[in-house]
């Protein structure tokens, strides 16, 4: 267990630092800096004339299926991590389920090659 | 020791940022506040030397799905006052909800709580090769399962939002490989002062 953990102290160390050096620059931006804040500093800045309406606007549907054929074959990439860790152990039985399972993914890959699902107008 | 150390520090982000997933105004702040959440779960994971599914955790849910729930936030045109009216008309059924999940909360931990709360030790297997070795021989026909839904995922992904718009100049290769002289180019003698007729179909 503690041969484990040791594992991950570079990790821990690393993150300490990281969160403790991000902190110190905030801080000391705060303490050293000078501030007098007045009313017109605290406005949001816009260059020009004010905003005429809301940043929000409904935008392409493609950038949602780009994100969720990604999501699809992230997850397919996450099931080739232990089958390639325990390929030796699994025999030929699990290497051609995997074959298997990249088959049917192929078949959708296909499907969406073919319906242009991929491509950008 | 410094083990419990590392698990109380990330149990208590992990409570805390959840707090905040769901109480603060910003839409924004509540997934970059449940991106903390995931991370701090993964440390938990590692404590519990489920290293596979902390990469997991990282890769698929901070890499790919807060991604989605950011563009979805950011970019969607939400009125953020008309989002709020609803609160108080779902707040009993939101309440009920509640209620429910704290109750399974607590039998799970009631039913743990007698188990002398040991993990199983992992001769010296790691958890990923150990994960390797059952899923893809004991449990094909669950990982087979898993492939097909994947597939029916992303059909219905692009059945649902797929539109081929009209009037997008692409290029068709097959279009302009079959296309010849003949069907497109004619030699016409233009008398002058009448002009050329245009031929049936052509622009």
């Amino acid at each position: 267990m503690d041969a484990y953990l040791g594992d991950y102290l570079p990790i821990a160390i690393f993150m300490a630092i990281a969160i403790s050096l991000s902190l110190a620059f905030i801080l000391s931006a705060f303490v050293v800096g000078s501030q007098k804040p007045d009313i017109e500093k605290l406005t949001a800045y816009e260059c020009g004339f004010d905003a005429f309406d809301d940043s929000r606007k409904p935008f392409d549907v493609r950038f949602y299926l780009v994100a969720i054929l990604f999501i699809i074959f992230d997850l397919e990439i996450a099931f080739l991590f232990p089958w390639a860790v325990a390929l030796g152990d699994i025999g030929l039985f699990g290497f051609w389920s995997m074959m298997v399972f990249l088959g049917i993914l192929t078949i959708g890959f296909i499907y969406e090659w073919k319906k242009g699902a991929l491509e950008w107008e | 020791m410094i083990s419990s150390f590392f698990f109380y520090l990330f149990a208590a982000v992990t409570c805390l940022s959840g707090l905040m997933v769901v109480t603060s105004r910003n839409p924004v702040h509540s997934v970059l506040f449940l991106i903390l959440a995931f991370f701090n779960a993964a440390g938990l994971f590692i404590l519990l030397q489920a290293e596979f599914l902390a990469m997991l955790l990282v890769v698929v849910y901070v890499g790919a799905v807060a991604v989605l729930f950011l563009f979805v936030v950011m970019m969607l045109d939400i009125n953020f006052v008309e989002l709020r009216e609803g609160f108080q008309k779902y707040r009993t059924l939101g309440i009920v909800i509640g209620i429910i999940l704290l109750a399974e909360l607590f039998t799970t931990f009631f039913q743990l709580a007698g188990d002398s709360g040991a993990l199983p030790e992992t001769t010296g297997v790691h958890n990923t090769a150990q994960l390797g070795r059952v899923l893809y021989t004991e449990y094909v026909y669950l990982f087979q399962l898993a492939g097909l839904i994947l597939l029916v995922a992303m059909i219905g992904a692009i059945a649902l939002t797929l539109r081929s718009r009209p009037g997008v100049k692409r290029q068709s290769i097959s279009d302009q490989n079959s296309r010849r002289r003949e069907d497109t180019v004619r030699l016409a003698k233009v008398r002058s002062g009448e002009g050329a007729e245009a031929k049936e179909g052509s622009h």
